[in-house]
């Protein structure tokens, strides 16, 4: 009989298909974490010439836009950016 | 219409070659003219899993290097009329040979062969390159770990850029008891993962060690790699075959004690 999940603990099944699910993600955006804080950095920058941003609270993030991660041949780069103050020009 | 199949995985030692043997002798027991081409230079076994390895006097790459015509370089299998080999070099590396040249080799057997299929080395090198170079589709292996489904998946996105629209894969030594014991991803775990379409799954079968002992392919006989072999041929000739039940063939106690459980679906 199957134990309640909190009681029992993960199957090396369950573990592997946890593991590699993660591992996957990375893999498949071929994109190393020092990489998109530089992108994310220089997106900052050349945004901020034109309007304030809350750069503490901006994301990024590369993406397939297939839910299962195939059948698209080209993932996006998604970005939130959260504007402090839209007429900082000059 | 011929159609050309790159047997492929990234991870070495999952079953590409036995793979590779065996859906071309079931091919070929089929009726159909298939020729198996060893891209696995300087490392070459397709020869020996096939039983052929007294009989290679020519390689790819002396076919490549105009040493020879490619029809002397075809060693042709006693077994089945229309079943070929061309034989991988096992003195040169990877580099003896390149996209173009495997490209024009493989226009060339188009004419003569309904199905031409290219073992893959393991990796990503020039090998690779050389492998998918020509290929029509791809047969991508895996078996159900965490390494081998890694690679697969690196392996899936490389065809893709390559422009591959045909990638099916076969999940190799699924073993159906410790699937029961939560001890290994199920089929369907693995096809989640890589999210590509299933042509085969081969259950874990001790019977594959025999035959690559005797040079002897197994597709088609009564042991159970043999049966998924021959239903892998099937479904690739166009036929959909229904995955068969293997909770009766893992053994009788499982059997008996699988009354009191819920049963698990296994297939081939």
């Amino acid at each position: 009989m199957r134990l309640p999940g909190f009681l029992r603990r993960k199957s090396s099944r369950e573990v592997a298909k946890d593991r590699l699910k993660i591992l996957l993600i990375s893999d498949r955006v071929n994109c190393s974490p020092e990489v998109m804080d530089m992108i994310k950095q220089d997106i900052a920058k050349v945004i901020s010439r034109y309007m304030k941003i809350d750069t503490e609270n901006m994301e990024i993030e590369i993406s397939k836009s297939s839910a299962r991660g195939r059948g698209n041949k080209n993932p996006s780069l998604y970005a939130n950016i959260p504007i402090l103050d839209l007429h900082k020009i000059n | 219409m011929s159609e050309v199949i790159v047997v492929t995985s990234g991870k070495g030692g999952v079953g590409k070659t036995t793979t590779t043997a065996n859906v071309g002798t079931g091919l070929a027991a089929s009726g159909k003219k298939v020729v198996l081409i060893d891209t696995d230079i300087g490392l070459r076994n397709l020869d020996v899993v096939m039983g052929l390895e007294n009989r290679i006097v020519y390689n790819l790459v002396d076919v490549v290097e105009g040493n020879c015509r490619v029809k002397q370089a075809l060693i042709r299998d006693k077994r089945y009329p229309g079943l070929y080999l061309l034989p991988s070099a096992q003195t040169r590396d990877k580099t003896a040979v390149n996209e173009s040249q495997m490209r024009k080799l493989i226009d060339h057997l188009r004419d003569q062969f309904d199905y031409i299929l290219l073992d893959c080395p393991a990796g990503i090198e020039q090998g690779f390159k050389n492998a998918i170079a020509g290929a029509d589709r791809a047969l991508v292996v895996t078996t159900p770990e965490v390494s081998a489904i890694r690679d697969a998946d690196r392996i899936i996105g490389l065809l893709e850029a390559n422009s591959f629209e045909k990638i099916d894969l076969i999940i190799n030594r699924m073993r159906y008891d410790m699937v029961k014991r939560g001890d290994m991803m199920t089929v369907d775990d693995v096809v989640d993962i890589l999210s590509i379409g299933l042509i085969g799954v081969v259950p874990d079968d001790e019977n594959v060690v025999i035959a690559t002992n005797q040079g002897e392919p197994l597709v088609g006989n009564h042991t159970l790699a043999g049966r998924a072999y021959y239903n892998i041929c099937t479904r690739i000739l166009g036929e959909e075959v229904p995955y068969l039940n293997l909770d009766h063939s893992i053994s009788f106690w499982t059997k008996v004690t699988g009354i009191f459980h819920k049963s698990q679906e296994g297939r081939v």
